[in-house]
């Protein structure tokens, strides 16, 4: 074949062609164009690439050029035919897309543990690893390595839930604090740690008071570690936990810290200016906190001479049920799922 | 403690502090004052109101017509009716509005007095409960505008300080260690009150002294007015005073003395009992009271009790006292129990003339142990069990001598007594000023610390390099140690005085626990999974064996520690049923514990998940969404499984015989070892609850031995850093590799075959794979079919094989070959043909 032939017989099948397409009425019409014209095994352009060998090899590009522009064409033919045809079919019924979407279960965190996340989350920033330790804890460890003396009124805020057949020392922890102990039996310093968990008392569970409930405790152990440290990483976790807010520390008393030292924030709803909340002082008490008492870190086989430490301690369930507002903490323990749903994220 | 702003006040004359200033005062340098009672808050309503102009009413000859400036908007000025002689234009007085109420409980309402309009009245101090006077209304000396509440303008009535003092400081039981602190903090000396009604107390300087002679000391033994006394137990008593009054007249106390104790909310009984109560809270010293007369011997004598040894206490009820108690007896019985309670039948009555007054220190924690024994609290054993000032005795005796003299008639019946065993001393506390400015985190020099200390009390007694030798005062029993000082040098200094600034640090060496890690990625799946998050508590019903029990549970009903985390779920499920909730679906990341002989019980740390209900929300296009079921919780099993253990083999093992039974479906089994159930959750659930499904999963052992003795440390090298985990593992999943994607296509092909119901789907896999190469690329069981073509006990099942090679595509001649191969084992191992119809 020579290439005027071959390309004579291109022009046919595009002219052709391009005529058969635009005849054409429906989308089978239209795919019926596309075989005889198109189809790899014996479409009508197909075909006369098949004489490509035939044509002196010098010529051989001009054909093959001239092969794919009238597969251009008639392709885009085909793809104006289709959309031609689309738009002009019969309406199908019509899909009303305002309907609602099919939705999954949401799942969510606990209110409490999003709070202990998000504390974390802020002391993680400042160096902060997680340690934790059982909740069923023998007496030393809650008790005598923090100092706290026997007989002494110190013991009315801790009104403790023993073990049965645990010898004498097995309780359910009071508080997370036994864990700062067990972590420096175990680790040199520094240290730096977060510790979160369930912690009991013996009270009765009503709107305010639970038997169980959750605390976060912190501690920093290092040379040269001092109060200043402790009131500066506190005020700052205030400021980014709370927002800018009027912090203040104030003296208070734990066994097992000397200096202690409560930390309030303004008043988170009346913003100081006193209300029933704050029983009209302006502020709120979100923690205790307090250089590590010497005889803490002697407990644990350190030095307190070259060691020096702070640690603090709260309640998430308490900063929760500000935060979202939760009028009776036994919500935070029903398990409610409407309850729980709020939470989702 | 409640305080009395008053009474405060009359210790540090020209001090004038509003109750406002020592709130805080106490709070920032002592503790929290949690609250302020204003104990007129029936004046709450009266204001400040200024007469701007006053002419005589024109029909009446004793009113007057007024306006008043009672701080209105704009100036508005209201008209009232006066009828006070007093009222003049330009002076100001307490103003109750039409609207209010004033004390009594009278509302005043806007009238007319003959004709002329009256929006309120100007009161008098008695109208308002400040007096008797009612001769005129009462003018004020106020530089307060008009409007402004008279409770803020002018001191009227008293406020009560409600302190949270904290068990260290048993010297912020009283108002003189208030006041201490308080004049310590505004540079002013306190000084013990005159006391108003007392004719001596001028002459004294308002210490008793003039009317008290002097003690007579003595080891063990003395008498005093005919008493014999004696301390026999002299550890739990380290002091005795005791003095006998005579001629005593019980009576209603005086007025002042009734408001001193009403502002503190202590109820006044009898002049003698008020006294003891006044000094109490005066001074800090708990007191007791005998009718001497009662006393047989009379003697009195500090011992301990008898064994079986009956009392009845003040409070009416009989108790039986044991030998680890300590009573003051007389010379037959017990009268009293030391520092806790008195008894009945000495207790002081409108009959008594003869008293018996002790004064005395007893030990802390033996007040305490006697009080929980008998469950009692009293302001007494409160302060006892707190430490009681040893060098407070005589001047306490003193104070409550001269008052049972000036206001019940008594009269002094000889030397009291004073029976002390040992010498008293003020310890000594070493102090290095270097140390402070260590712990504080700022310089804090030697004169400084003098400058803070000595106001409160403290002696510095020596100073050298370093090192200052402090003299505690005796009410402080907490201040044992250099730590105790410093805590006293950051308190007085001023909390605030330290600045908030982020120093530079060190990072910890602790890696984050694995509890906590595990947790993490547990709690992330399930959330995302859909299920919620609860906190629930882990006390449940249990049974004598199997259960850790709680030694003084809340309840009997919930006396046991769980050991299944799905137990307390289905508490809360039926929880939520009877909330009329259908679709629950719960999890929870806790503790479960084990009994364990005579040790601490074992802890482990378990997840579990528990659904019930609709599998999603009710959505249009489905009548109702199909519920949970066993699938589903299997699939949960193997996913919280893989997730928990992340590179670890996980199988889901069918429960047979005696498990089935008891609910179970499945047991998770994680690198051979069962870790956990799936199980149907069986409940008390309404007709309208669909099957609750249960998944319980035991992620890790949480140790509770002793990390190392005490004063040790660990002697092995500690847990390694979660960093080198995170970098094989991501720290919070399994070990990733990537795997090159395939190049080559793959080729399929279904079988269908018949299988007997008692034969397991997963034996017939177990054998596909065996024979199916190691080409086999994935192995899906998409049907299950019984019916029509399928013989009785037979289902058919079908299975799909994708295969592939990883350099060539297969042909069709060898995709055949293994189809022909595996059909053949099957038959020959299984007996298991494949299904043609």
């Amino acid at each position: 074949m020579s290439l005027h032939e071959f390309l004579a017989a291109a022009e046919a099948i595009e002219r052709e062609g391009v005529a058969t397409i635009d005849a054409a009425d429906s989308f089978e019409a239209i795919d019926a164009a596309r075989n005889e014209l198109l189809s790899r095994r014996n479409g009508r352009l197909t075909e006369l690439m098949r004489q490509l060998p035939s044509i002196p090899e010098a010529e051989r590009r001009h054909a093959g050029a001239a092969i794919n522009r009238v597969k251009e064409t008639l392709g885009s033919a085909l793809d104006a035919r289709r959309d031609a045809v689309g738009t002009r079919a019969p309406a199908a019924p019509a899909i009303d897309l305002s309907m609602p979407a099919r939705e999954r279960w949401h799942g969510a965190r606990h209110p409490v543990t999003l709070v202990i996340e998000e504390i974390e989350a802020i002391f993680g920033e400042l160096g902060f690893t997680i340690a934790t330790g059982p909740e069923a804890e023998l007496e030393w460890y809650n008790f005598g390595a923090l100092n706290f003396p026997p007989d002494h009124p110190a013991m009315d805020m801790h009104d403790t839930l023993y073990l049965e057949g645990a010898g004498d020392g097995g309780l359910l922890r009071t508080h997370t604090s036994p864990v700062q102990v067990r972590t420096l039996q175990t680790y040199d310093p520094p240290i730096r740690i977060l510790a979160p968990g369930n912690v009991y008392r013996r009270d009765f569970f009503d709107a305010s008071h639970a038997p169980m409930f959750a605390q976060i405790e912190g501690m920093a152990v290092d040379e040269g570690v001092s109060f200043v440290d402790l009131k500066a990483t506190l005020t700052h976790f205030a400021n980014r936990f709370f927002g800018e807010v009027p912090t203040r520390f104030r003296p208070s008393y734990f066994p097992f810290t000397e200096p202690s030292a409560e930390m309030d924030v303004a008043c988170r709803i009346c913003g100081g200016s006193g209300c029933a909340s704050c029983k009209g002082t302006g502020w709120m008490e979100i923690l205790g906190s307090g250089m590590m008492h010497p005889g803490v870190l002697e407990a644990a086989g350190l030095d307190s001479e070259r060691y020096t430490g702070w640690a603090f301690g709260m309640g998430p369930a308490r900063i929760a049920m500000l935060r979202y507002q939760i009028p009776d903490i036994r919500l935070l323990y029903d398990s409610d799922v409407r309850f729980l749903e709020q939470f989702a994220t | 403690m409640n305080a009395s702003h008053e009474w405060l006040a009359a210790f540090l004359p020209g001090a004038h502090l509003s109750v406002e200033e020592m709130r805080d005062i106490i709070t920032a340098r002592c503790c929290t004052v949690d609250e302020v009672v204003r104990l007129r808050e029936d004046l709450s309503e009266v204001v400040i109101g200024r007469v701007v102009e006053a002419a005589p009413h024109p029909d009446s000859d004793h009113l007057w017509v007024t306006r008043v400036d009672a701080g209105l908007p704009n100036g508005e000025l209201l008209d009232v009716v006066c009828g006070a002689p007093n009222v003049r234009a330009g002076a100001t007085y307490p103003f109750a509005p039409a609207g209010s109420t004033l004390p009594g409980g009278l509302k005043l309402e806007k009238r007319k007095i003959r004709g002329a309009v009256s929006n309120g009245m100007l009161c008098s101090a008695r109208e308002l409960g400040l007096g008797q006077d009612h001769e005129g209304i009462l003018e004020l000396r106020t530089s307060a505008p008009p409007g402004t509440p008279l409770l803020s303008a002018i001191a009227v009535g008293d406020a009560r300080l409600v302190i949270d003092v904290t068990p260290n400081r048993p010297d912020l039981l009283s108002h003189v260690g208030l006041a201490r602190e308080l004049g310590a903090a505004v540079g002013v000396v306190p000084r013990l009150p005159q006391l108003p009604s007392s004719g001596s107390a001028t002459d004294t300087g308002g210490n008793g002294a003039g009317v008290t002679p002097r003690a007579v000391e003595s080891r063990e033994r003395a008498a005093t007015g005919g008493v014999d006394v004696s301390v026999v137990d002299a550890d739990y008593c380290p002091r005795y005073m005791g003095v006998v009054l005579r001629g005593v007249t019980v009576a209603p106390s005086p007025e002042w003395l009734v408001k001193r104790l009403t502002a503190i909310g202590s109820r006044p009984i009898n002049n003698v009992v008020d006294i003891t109560n006044y000094v109490l809270h005066e001074l800090g010293q708990p007191m007791h009271a005998f009718d001497a007369a009662r006393l047989s011997g009379p003697a009195i004598i500090v011992r301990r009790a008898r064994a079986g040894e009956r009392l009845v206490t003040l409070d009416g009820v009989e108790r039986t006292l044991d030998e680890s108690m300590t009573v003051i007896a007389d010379a037959e019985r017990a009268q009293a129990i030391a520092g806790v309670i008195g008894g009945g039948d000495s207790e002081v009555t409108e009959r008594t003339t003869d008293v018996f007054l002790e004064v005395a220190q007893f030990h802390p924690a033996g007040v305490r142990r006697a009080r929980r024994a008998l469950g009692v609290s009293t302001d007494a054993s409160y302060r006892f069990e707190r430490g009681v000032d040893g060098e407070l005795q005589s001047l306490a005796l003193a104070r409550a001598v001269e008052m049972l003299v000036s206001i019940a008639g008594a009269h002094v019946e000889g030397a009291p007594v004073d029976i002390e065993r040992m010498p008293r001393e003020r310890h000594r506390v070493g102090l290095r000023p270097s140390r402070v400015s260590r712990l504080l985190g700022v310089e804090v020099r030697a004169g400084e610390i003098e400058k803070l200390l000595r106001p409160v009390g403290y002696e510095i007694e020596a100073r050298s390099d370093d090192r200052l030798t402090v003299v505690i005062p005796s009410w402080r029993p907490d201040v044992t140690a250099e730590v105790d000082l410093v805590e006293e040098v950051a308190r007085l200094r001023g909390y605030d005085s330290f600045p908030a600034e982020l120093r530079a640090f060190r990072p910890g060496t602790v890696p984050d626990s694995p509890v906590e890690l595990i947790t993490r990625r547990v709690r992330e799946r399930l959330v995302a999974t859909g299920l919620l998050e609860t906190r629930p508590m882990p006390f449940v019903r249990g049974a004598p064996q199997g259960f850790a029990r709680v030694a003084n549970p809340l309840a009997e009903n919930e006396a046991y520690l769980r050991r299944e985390i799905l137990d307390t779920l289905a508490r809360r499920a039926e929880y939520n049923f009877t909330q009329m909730q259908r679709d629950v679906r719960l999890f929870e990341i806790g503790s479960v514990f084990f009994p364990s002989g005579d040790a601490l019980p074992s802890e482990e740390l378990h997840a579990a998940a528990l659904v019930t209900g609709g599998r999603r929300p009710p959505h249009w296009t489905e009548v109702r969404p199909p519920d949970y079921d066993e699938w589903d919780a299997k699939g949960l099993a193997a996913e919280l499984a893989s997730v928990a253990f992340p590179d670890a083999p996980v199988e889901l093992r069918a429960a047979r015989g005696a498990e089935l039974e008891g609910g179970v479906l499945w047991q998770v089994v994680v690198d051979g070892k069962e870790r956990g159930a799936v199980r149907r959750v069986t409940l008390d659930a309404p007709v309208w609850a669909s099957p609750v499904y249960g998944v319980e999963l035991s992620l890790l052992a949480i140790p509770s031995r002793p990390v190392a003795p005490r004063g040790k440390r660990l002697r092995a090298a500690p847990p390694a850093h979660a960093a080198s985990t995170a970098r094989t593992a991501g720290g919070t999943g399994r070990a990733v590799r990537y795997r090159m994607l395939p190049s080559t296509p793959a080729s399929d092909f279904d079988i269908a075959l018949l299988v007997p119901n008692d034969l397991s789907a997963s034996r017939v896999e177990e054998v596909i794979r065996r024979s199916a190469g190691e080409l086999l690329e994935r192995l899906t069981l998409f049907d299950e079919y019984r019916g029509e073509g399928v013989p009785a006990g037979l289902r058919s099942l079908a299975w799909r094989l994708t295969f592939r090679h990883p350099e060539r595509t297969l042909r069709d001649k060898e995709i055949a070959g293994r189809r022909q191969k595996l059909l053949r084992t099957l038959e020959g191992e299984l007996g298991v043909r494949q299904r043609t119809t």
